[in-house]
């Protein structure tokens, strides 16, 4: 997956996740959690959402390499 | 209009999911209603046919107005007087306020005086009580409060007695024919309350033992002065307490009369903020108001919980996994068991414990706001269910659609501000519950265990608990109780 391609899905489902969430607002390495107010459930959502989409396997421990959406971006490319 | 809140005064039916003629089944999704804080799917709670749409899309109606009439379909009984119609039915209509202005479901032929108990929908609701006698019934106190505990409207006797005066007998032969009315079972508080205040006991939906109506269902069937007000303003009002299978009166033009055009999309979200502010300010003056809250706290050395999740997670695909807050919220559920007087309603001043556990679950609204809708029988739900509900909760109450029965249900609530990274919060009763569990963050604090220092994680668990229901000792066993429960993460 390129990274243009994993910046597209991030963004679908951050917009899923958060609809009245502003993306435009959040720069590549602000914390997502904070900039866009995600609480626990949230946060599982859009990590189920990543994974509904790409197909990538997202363990547990993993989570703190997905606070930004820089590291998601690299974290999805890098995982296929 | 269902009461979706004890912060609910009125609402907006914004579409209708049924029409006339449609078969509905009991849990049914029959209409959207938009309140002050959320857009609610409203579920039906009878089997029947729906005969007619009392009130159009787009038109604001107090809670207790009669929204739609479902019928057990059956052609003979759509009659004056048809027994066993479920009020409070919503039902399709598609249609604009001003369409619904052109086709009201009774004709003008319709003569308004016969109509017994209807007005037009210009005036404001009936303030007088439905028992009391119109002029020339001859009655006694004795055989009025006969008739107000057998649900019999005198006006509608011919008295036996001396110079036509309404005997006993007369009452209770009344009270067999109409059994449809008499039937309504009903607690006597709810009965006078009924009486004070023009609410007809047989619109009500009784929510007491065996169905019957009590003094809360009464209440939340009440008008206050100044809602009938604002909505009669606004000439869509239906008249409160209209007795069941009278058909309601309506001046054809008066429906949606009242200019109810929808706002455009971005004043309706200004609007809708601005509503939720005022609404959530309204029922936390409330609280504050008559609740005389108490506030503990305990710490929870979470290191048992942890390591269970973890390990639960790492068995788990992605979907399936759980997050610390079901745990929390089962813990909490279950504790309930051992402490009975936190789970329930205030109600007259008086505790009416819930034999079902509703978790409340606060949801944060990102755009501002708290709503706070149920998760049905907590405490029997597995972690796996529990997970699914929640996720599925909160994400409908953030896009704001929830279902009626998640708004005006919950018997308790759970309040996690720990995402937020606080260590603890103390809430406000939400009424008329008796008590809100607050959860801080889950976070690693030394801990001092068997004359050793050591670093766990731990969260901070509160109660903010109502003093008429509990005193300060139970709370802390409900507390304790919640503790002991986290320490045996398996077995929640």
């Amino acid at each position: 997956m390129t990274d243009d391609e994993a910046l597209d899905v991030i963004r679908t489902v951050l917009h899923e996740v958060a609809p009245e969430a502003d993306l435009a607002q959040v720069g590549p390495g602000e914390t997502l959690q904070e900039a866009l107010d995600l609480d626990s459930i949230d946060f599982l959502n859009f990590v189920v959402g990543l994974h509904e989409r790409t197909g990538v396997e997202i363990p547990e421990h993993d989570y703190p390499r997905l606070s930004t959406v820089q590291e998601c971006v690299a974290y999805l490319a890098a995982a296929g | 209009m269902p009461s979706l809140g004890a912060d609910m005064d009125s609402g907006i039916v914004s579409r209708w999911m049924v029409k006339p003629g449609d078969e509905v089944h009991r849990g049914d999704i029959v209409a959207v209603v938009e309140t002050e804080k959320s857009t609610i799917e409203v579920e039906i709670f009878e089997n029947g046919i729906v005969e007619e749409i009392v009130v159009p899309e787009g038109a604001e109606v107090p809670v207790g107005s009669v929204l739609a009439r479902v019928g057990p379909g059956e052609a003979a009984t759509v009659g004056a007087r048809a027994p066993a119609r479920a009020e409070a039915a919503p039902v399709e209509a598609a249609r604009a306020p001003a369409k619904a202005a052109r086709a009201p479901a009774i004709p003008a032929q319709a003569p308004v005086e016969a109509a017994s108990g209807a007005l037009p929908a210009t005036a404001a609701p009936p303030q007088r009580p439905p028992t009391l006698p119109p002029k020339g019934v001859i009655t006694s106190p004795v055989i009025r409060h006969v008739a107000r505990t057998l649900g019999v409207d005198l006006s509608t006797i011919v008295g036996s007695g001396a110079g036509g005066a309404v005997t006993r007998a007369d009452v209770e032969g009344a009270a067999r024919v109409a059994p449809a009315r008499a039937s309504v079972r009903s607690s006597p508080l709810a009965r006078r309350l009924a009486a004070e205040t023009g609410v007809d006991l047989a619109s009500v939906k009784g929510t007491g033992p065996g169905g019957a109506v009590v003094e809360r269902d009464v209440r939340l069937g009440v008008p206050s002065p100044q809602e009938g007000d604002r909505v009669a303003a606004a000439a869509t009002a239906m008249p409160m307490g209209t007795p069941m299978g009278t058909p309601t009166a309506m001046a054809p033009g008066d429906v949606g009369g009242g200019g109810n055009e929808p706002a455009s999309t971005a004043e309706a979200g200004v609007d809708r903020q601005a509503a939720l502010r005022h609404a959530i300010g309204a029922l936390m003056a409330r609280s504050k108001r008559e609740i005389p809250h108490y506030y503990l706290s305990t710490t929870i050395d979470m290191s048992r919980a942890s390591a269970w999740l973890e390990r639960a997670n790492l068995d788990r695909p992605v979907t399936k996994r759980l997050v610390m807050p079901v745990l929390l919220l089962k813990a909490t559920a279950l504790a309930v068991a051992q402490v009975p007087e936190m789970n329930g309603f205030m109600v007259a001043d008086r505790f009416e414990p819930s034999r079902a556990v509703h978790v409340g679950v606060a949801v944060s609204l990102r755009s501002g706001g708290v709503i706070a809708p149920a998760v049905h029988d907590t405490d029997r739900s597995s972690l796996d269910d529990l997970m699914a509900s929640l996720r599925d909760l909160v994400g409908r109450a953030r896009t704001g659609v929830l279902r009626s029965s998640e708004m005006s249900d919950p018997t308790i609530t759970v309040t996690n501000l720990g995402d937020l990274g606080v260590e603890a919060v103390f809430g406000v009763i939400y009424p008329p519950q008796v008590a809100l569990v607050g959860f801080g963050r889950v976070a690693e604090r030394p801990w001092a265990s068997e004359g050793m220092l050591g670093v766990r994680p731990c969260v901070v668990a509160t109660l903010s608990a109502d003093h008429r229901a509990s005193d300060g000792h139970r709370g802390g066993i409900f507390l304790s109780a919640i503790d002991r429960l986290l320490q045996e993460p398996g077995e929640l």
